[in-house]
């Protein structure tokens, strides 16, 4: 990355704060302001989704069959992950990048902001639809998050129906939040920032708002013959009809694998934009992370059906999905190794932020290596829907999505509020999360590999203190989030005021601006000036 | 009091997205409400269309509303060069997203006739679910479904070279007439404009007149319908969407056209009229695509 001079021309002529009142939230234009939005309604998803949580691991606490009957642990496993993947994780990182995008690319806010507001608001209203399900007769869904036909078809309860529709509405909603972001990367940067000078931020959300936008169609195409199969009698996941149950899976893996990426690569952006400022170097390779982040979205669309080796495929078209899949290990790969290298012979020090970004190195990895072994088509045979897939995707997404979005949050917090937050409860938030998601979901590595199904609500005493583990370690990991909300709440309210650049060599224009920052900001763009 | 930067216009607050998600909330809840009540008759309240339909109405007011507004703006001037560029991005993108919906729907008809149709007759590794229904024999157009009793066979599908030829040579024909449309916009001859859009707009409500005598055709007589098993399946999903587009498309041509006779465009700033004439030009390829693998062959 060349060096950049930063010329900031502050005449805000006409700058005017927020408007008064509650409806100011509801009516708001500005990307602050809808970033806050995202970023509160995703911790309040993870929060419902992580009592659905505790429902599962205090069900699983024991082998036998003690508090919820089968159904309605169903019903849990599959909200949980619906609220977690289309909730959480999907908003956390959207309102990050409200926050963020514009300041990062000297941008007044996003493109559209109309839109964006829309974007938002339309969130709320399918998640008050998806949770009412579970107030219908027949109970919620309880097909999975992957909704499988025909159980999701043929056997679902009446309330399929509202899971359908809850489902266009966050697809309309990622779709207009998606393409507000690309707008905004691509017209709206500073003069004189080209693509190759953008922050990995705002690169790994560009690529993500692509898959978005790519994807979230096939998703809503799906859920839409779902709904014709159980209402207008068509037949496409029925083979009484010539259809197929099967063509489901192939079209929801197309969209679904994507959107693992999606879920996982604005974290990478937030990690390559703390890990550098708190080993004091510049990130190391900057072009080759651009590439490998370009390399693992294309590829992301060639290995949709590593998820279902099981089902009877022709033997290459199994080959060629494991291979495929086992290829993203080399951009992936060149992703860590430029991070450790970033690290390495830093004058490292470990501030919260720092703590998790490392954490998400480490752990992320770990996830990345069951991948490989699930990627495997002949070892898949054996963890097919075994409990070490549960591990898998929970070390990506816990450590991995939820761990970028909450470093993300730490880091430019004091940015945001203009207040630091409590460093020791940062870092004690920091280790019961690291210890908690490790007794949850290391013990499901063996488990699984000795053979224990997910999604069932019951299990063989073999398992039993494994079982008892990782319900203690989930307990530990729930928990210790109040104190994330305490230490937010205590920041925002009697937080220390916080400098223009909180950490020692933070680079980027986010920290060109004032502490705390203005309502609205780079009304005049600033002109980067290239050496 | 909207913001307004150097360089960039930055709306002030709007209610319009507000109403437009309690609108979408209504509408797709009702919608529900009523598609329950079908399957469960005794159940069946009279609220659940009151509810659809208030969420229809909304949603059209928060169209007029917030169109309203960017028309009023963009005719006093307030968007910049990069304004207009953003708005370009914003349509292009969205057609893309429509492209990749239509694509999976593409899929499906690929997967059906190339997998698992001739699976159920047999062929492939999969050759076991032939056992299935042994009877079952795998052709395209599939007329008789693996299980007739389930899903009734149909008679005769739509010859392509009646009313399909018909709708391509028409909808081929407005993307041309929009273009000139578009041309006599450039130049400013008003009344030009008016001419080739408004007959855009009656190509566009032919097709889909013909594309509704087709439907009842199918229904009444040739026994072509949803029930049909994969053919009718996909051939009402791929024909059916496309011709929900292409009302959507003449509603945004009724509305250029109005916009038209209003005095709005001028040739150097119309970035509405080339948006929805992109979107019709969209909607002409999925229907060229359409023509080719649904019909024809």
């Amino acid at each position: 990355m060349s060096e950049q001079t930063l010329t900031i021309d502050d005449h805000d002529h006409h700058d005017h704060g927020p408007a008064k009142g509650l409806l100011r939230w509801v009516f708001t234009t500005n990307h602050k302001d809808i970033g806050t939005l995202y970023l509160i309604f995703s911790l309040t998803m993870f929060f419902i989704g992580g009592m659905m949580a505790f429902v599962i691991r205090a069900e699983l606490f024991q082998p036998g069959m003690q508090l919820v009957d089968p159904g309605f642990f169903n019903q849990m496993t599959t909200m949980h992950g619906l609220i977690m993947v289309f909730g959480a994780v999907m908003p956390g990182f959207v309102g990050l990048a409200n926050w963020q995008i514009p300041l990062m690319v000297g941008a007044p806010d996003m493109a559209l902001p109309r839109m964006n507001n829309w974007s938002f608001w339309i969130l709320p209203f399918a998640f008050t639809m998806l949770l009412s399900t579970l107030f219908m007769g027949g109970g919620a869904p309880g097909f999975g998050w992957t909704f499988y036909a025909p159980l999701s078809t043929t056997y679902a309860p009446p309330s399929v129906t509202f899971f359908i529709f809850a489902i266009h509405m966050m697809g309309i909603s990622s779709i207009m939040g998606a393409m507000n972001i690309i707008v905004t990367l691509f017209n709206m940067r500073a003069p004189g920032m080209g693509l190759m000078q953008m922050p990995m931020f705002a690169w790994s959300w560009l690529i993500t708002a692509f898959l978005l936008v790519a994807v979230m169609p096939v998703l809503a195409a799906v859920v839409t013959m779902m709904l014709m199969d159980i209402h207008f009698a068509t037949s496409f996941f029925s083979a009484a009809g010539g259809g197929d149950p099967v063509l489901f899976q192939h079209i929801f893996w197309f969209f679904g694998h994507p959107e693992v990426y999606i879920m996982i690569l604005p974290a990478f952006g937030v990690v390559s934009e703390i890990l550098p400022t708190f080993s004091r170097k510049k990130l190391f390779g900057y072009h080759s992370m651009v590439y490998a982040l370009i390399a693992i979205a294309l590829l992301s669309f060639v290995v949709w059906a590593h998820h279902m080796f099981t089902v009877g495929m022709p033997i290459g078209g199994q080959l060629f999905f494991m291979y495929a899949t086992m290829l993203i290990a080399v951009p992936t790969g060149v992703k860590v190794f430029n991070w450790v290298a970033t690290m390495f012979k830093g004058s490292l020090t470990f501030e919260t932020p720092m703590l998790f970004a490392i954490a998400f190195v480490v752990l992320f990895t770990v996830g990345g290596f069951s991948g490989i072994m699930l990627a495997i088509a002949p070892v898949d045979f054996q963890y097919q829907d075994t409990y070490f897939v549960v591990a898998h995707f929970h070390y990506v997404l816990v450590p991995g999505a939820i761990f970028g979005i909450v470093a993300g949050v730490y880091y430019w917090l004091p940015k945001w509020c203009g207040k630091m937050y409590d460093e020791s409860l940062g870092k004690m938030h920091f280790w019961l999360s690291f210890i908690g998601l490790n007794l949850t979901f290391f013990p499901m590595h063996f488990v699984g590999l000795a053979g224990m199904p997910r999604r069932v609500p019951d299990y063989a005493l073999q398992f039993a203190d494994f079982n008892m583990m990782a319900s203690m370690g989930a307990f530990l990991f729930g928990t210790s989030q109040l104190i994330f909300v305490y230490l937010v709440i205590k920041a925002v309210r009697s937080g220390k005021e916080a400098a223009q650049v909180p950490w020692e060599s933070a680079e980027g224009l986010e920290w060109t601006l004032p502490t705390p920052l203005p309502y609205h900001t780079f009304t005049t763009p600033p002109v980067i000036e290239q050496k | 009091m909207e913001h307004t930067s150097d360089s960039y216009y930055v709306p002030d607050q709007s209610i319009w997205p507000i109403v437009g998600a309690i609108a979408m909330f209504l509408m797709l809840g009702g919608t529900g409400l009523v598609l329950n009540d079908l399957q469960n008759a005794e159940h069946a309240s009279q609220s659940s269309s009151l509810i659809m339909y208030s969420g229809m109405i909304i949603l059209t007011i928060m169209l007029f509303g917030w169109f309203g507004n960017v028309i009023a703006e963009s005719r006093r001037g307030a968007y910049s060069p990069q304004v207009d560029i953003s708005f370009r991005y914003g349509m292009s993108w969205f057609i893309f997203s429509e492209v990749m919906f239509f694509l999976a729907f593409f899929g499906v008809l690929y997967y059906a006739r190339a997998f698992s149709v001739p699976w159920l007759g047999g062929e492939g590794d999969k050759g076991i679910s032939h056992m299935l229904w042994p009877d079952f024999e795998a052709v395209w157009p599939l007329l008789t479904p693996p299980n007739p009793e389930l899903f009734t066979p149909i008679k005769e599908v739509i010859d392509p070279w009646h009313l399909p030829l018909i709708n391509t040579i028409l909808l081929v024909t407005s993307s041309f007439t929009v273009t000139f449309a578009h041309h006599a916009l450039r130049h400013g001859d008003r009344a030009k404009i008016k001419i080739w859009l408004a007959i855009t707009l009656i190509f566009g409500l032919t097709f889909l007149a013909f594309q509704a005598e087709e439907y009842i055709e199918a229904y009444q007589h040739l026994d072509l319908t949803l029930n049909s098993g994969i053919y009718g399946a996909t051939f009402f999903l791929l024909t059916g969407f496309h011709g929900l587009h292409v009302t959507i498309g003449s509603i945004i041509l009724f509305i250029l056209l109005i916009r038209v006779f209003k005095g709005h465009f001028t040739p150097d700033n119309h970035f509405a009229f080339e948006a929805g004439s992109w979107y019709w030009h969209f909607v002409d390829v999925v229907w060229l695509l359409l023509f080719v693998v649904v019909y024809v062959f």
